[in-house]
């Protein structure tokens, strides 16, 4: 036999045959593959025809004018006929602001309104570094959405023209130089503080100067003592700004300049706006400490890790009802005598430990999944820890980390809810009790639940797909 | 090998490595290791797996601890303090079998990143060096790709330059070709003797002994975590003195 064999000519590609392509593949495929498959594909109609027949009436049938739940089936029972089902929304219509701000005074509305509009100022430059285009259409959608909401919400002139001013501002900042926008990130907490809870506009300011302090400090004692003791020395002189001379200082400058808002009192909130303000605090603050929790449970230094390795276990081993009714009760015991911590604020503390014990985990295995040589390669060109971390470790861990991250993230906020086992006002048990408290809506199910939970799903959805975006754009990898 | 007679060696001591210990746990894998590394040697470090050769040359930018014994590069000597250990790190370039370049961040940026950071070079002068290298590896029009763009040997050229922008006086090589497409080593094999011709201070463990005959002026062989034999190439490849030299050449060049 002649072993010899040579190719004189490549050949070319071509096209699969016509069986192999189009919706007749896809369907047999994917639909039909099998007996078995041919069978449940066919059930699967089934039930979903069962679903959409068994509630489309009451879909149908809703009613958006009426005064009480009574009067709803009434409207029902006339148009479709006796014993026909129909949603009540009539309820949605009138109550819709306690599911949205709780008891927050009508006349100071757009307070959060504006604070939510400035949140996703404030979000841009985090969530499209450097992205002009992207950046241009989210400011000015919030332009175009403070305007709206603004005028509706009846703001004070004086306000109204600010709140536009700033935002446009900043709107023409983030088109010459989007890196400045970070500023207004930082010093967004406070504002958004001051914004909600009101009162004298300077102590969100003295306490903002705390930072500044524990900066200056580690700035200037750094070449001295060296990074680590400064740190400390900064951190230590801030709580002692905090404790100390917080308070004068901020009755002083209130005292020579009064400006301020109305105070309103945390029980006042409540519905979305208390499960954002919860939610949105522990996510902006849980990601750093887990960060710095996966790091200390790496780390060589016995007590670092040990501490860490403790707090991740103990916080995880615990319900977060748990951990809510230390907030609600047992912290007062442990405090020094005399301070009164807000109960949003002591809950906001707990929910943001709970989820930063979670996300120590999943970076955990963010970094586990990083190859040795990437350590390596970062320690043979003589970068230090800090800078090795900072620009080779975390970019990798943190990106492979996205999908379990942003769970965790969606987990805190729909967790969010579970503050109404301490007494606060959630959307979903707080105001719907109260709303069914009335006689006029009493016995009514659904509606509240459905509407709750549709927009829990918008925003959950929204970070959902956010995340999907972000790893598709960080995705340098080509696999 | 005329080349390699042209290559000057100086009478500068670069590293010096005295009773050197090494364990792991129990396992004693470098035992008395002693050698003088002079400015401008191009030294090849071949063993079979395991030997401790790779170990050896990780001790020298201590990415491996060493637990008796002194070594000292460039007059630092390498202790637990921190800024010798920086100190000596940013004087040493090194290069992996794996390349490690740094996956999520562009060529240009993976040769930028340490001279901006740790030499505080301004970045358009960074800029500069790195596309001055990249031309010198071969691949300067790669600038803006990823590093998962890159094929094997122009991922290990890359890395060969990321580390050259630190402006290393002793570059180490670990195994460097191991890794690659037989196609794709002579494209690394020529960048490391261009760099040797230049005067590098260069410690290489490799299996490639057509490169230590070109380049090295000295070959160190190892077995066991000790060095059994070293010599200049040509007597080490045409007259090995201990058995187990003899042995391990016969199977590395015996087919």
């Amino acid at each position: 036999m002649d072993q010899h064999f040579s190719r004189s000519e490549m050949l070319p590609p071509l096209a699969p045959p016509i069986t192999e392509r189009g919706a007749v593949k896809w369907m047999r495929e994917n639909l039909f593959s099998s007996p078995l498959n041919a069978i449940l594909t066919l059930l699967g109609l089934a039930a979903i025809y069962a679903l959409v027949a068994a509630s489309l009436p009451w879909w149908l049938n809703s009613v958006w004018n009426a005064e009480s739940l009574g009067q709803c089936r009434a409207i029902v029972a006339e148009t479709a006929g006796e014993g026909a089902t129909g949603a009540c929304w009539a309820m949605i219509r009138e109550r819709w602001h306690q599911f949205l701000f709780g008891f927050y005074p009508p006349d100071q509305w757009w307070r959060p309104i504006l604070a939510l509009g400035l949140l996703f100022v404030a979000l841009a430059p985090v969530l499209f570094a450097g992205q002009k285009r992207n950046m241009a259409f989210l400011l000015g959608g919030i332009a175009v959405y403070l305007v709206v909401t603004l005028t509706l919400a009846e703001t004070p002139a004086a306000a109204f023209a600010l709140a536009v001013a700033l935002v446009l501002g900043l709107t023409a900042l983030s088109q010459v130089q989007p890196g400045r926008l970070l500023w207004f990130t930082a010093i967004y907490p406070a504002l958004c503080f001051w914004l909600l809870w009101g009162g004298t506009v300077w102590a969100p300011i003295v306490a903002m100067a705390g930072f500044v302090l524990l900066y200056l400090v580690f700035r200037f004692a750094a070449p001295v003592i060296g990074l680590t003791p400064a740190a400390g020395a900064g951190i230590v002189a801030a709580v002692l700004w905090w404790l100390y001379l917080q308070g004068p200082v901020s009755g002083l400058l209130q005292g020579a300049l009064p400006f301020g808002l109305r105070a309103i009192n945390s029980d006042l909130f409540g519905g979305f706006l208390l499960a954002i303000v919860i939610g949105v605090t522990g996510i902006a603050f849980s990601l750093p400490i887990g960060i710095l929790l996966a790091l200390g449970r790496q780390s060589d230094m016995l007590i670092v890790k040990t501490l860490s390795v403790g707090f991740i276990e103990f916080v995880r081993g615990v319900p977060l009802i748990t951990l809510l009714f230390t907030a609600s009760l047992l912290l007062q015991y442990f405090l020094p005598p005399g301070t009164n911590f807000d109960i949003i604020l002591r809950v906001i503390i707990l929910v943001t430990f709970f989820a930063a014990a979670y996300l120590a985990e999943v970076i955990r295995g963010g970094l586990a999944a990083l190859p040795r040589g990437q350590y390596e390669a970062a320690d043979a060109l003589g970068l230090d820890y800090w800078r090795a971390q900072r620009l080779i470790i975390l970019p990798q861990a943190l990106k492979v980390s996205i999908p379990a991250i942003v769970s965790t993230f969606i987990g805190l906020f729909k967790d969010t809810t579970l503050v109404a086992f301490v007494g606060l006002m959630d959307p979903l048990k707080g105001v719907t009790q109260i709303v069914r408290a009335d006689i006029d809506w009493k016995g009514i199910y659904w509606e509240p639940y459905i509407f709750v939970g549709a927009i829990f799903f918008i925003i959950c959805f929204g970070m959902s797909r956010y995340s999907m975006y972000l790893e598709k754009k960080l995705k340098t990898d080509h696999r | 090998m005329a080349e390699a007679a042209k290559m000057q060696v100086s009478d500068e001591v670069a590293i010096q490595i005295t009773g050197m210990n090494k364990w792991y746990g129990q396992f004693h894998v470098l035992r008395d290791i002693n050698m003088t590394v002079m400015r401008g040697e191009r030294i090849v470090i071949c063993g079979p797996s395991g030997s401790g050769k790779s170990t050896l040359i990780r001790c020298i930018n201590r990415l491996e601890e060493h637990q008796q014994g002194q070594i000292i590069v460039d007059g630092t000597e390498l202790t637990n303090d921190l800024k010798n250990i920086d100190k000596v790190r940013s004087e040493v370039g090194m290069v992996f079998q794996h390349f490690n370049l740094f996956p999520h961040l562009t060529i240009l940026e993976n040769l930028t990143l340490a001279p901006i950071w740790v030499r505080k070079v301004p970045k358009k002068e960074a800029e500069e060096t790195a596309m001055y290298f990249l031309s010198k590896v071969k691949i300067p029009e790669q600038a803006h790709k990823y590093p998962g763009q890159l094929s094997g040997g122009q991922q290990q050229r890359v890395a060969i330059a990321r580390s050259l922008c630190m402006k290393p006086r002793i570059m180490l090589f670990d195994e460097p070709t191991s890794a690659l497409d037989p196609e794709m080593i002579k494209e690394v094999l020529d960048t490391m003797i261009q760099l040797a011709q230049e005067g590098m201070t260069m410690l290489c463990v490799t299996h490639e002994m057509g490169f230590a005959q070109a380049v090295a002026n000295r070959v160190i062989f190892m077995d066991q975590g000790q060095i059994v034999e070293q010599n200049a190439p040509k007597e080490f490849f045409s007259n090995p003195q201990s058995e187990r030299t003899k042995l391990f050449l016969s199977q590395i060049l015996g087919h």
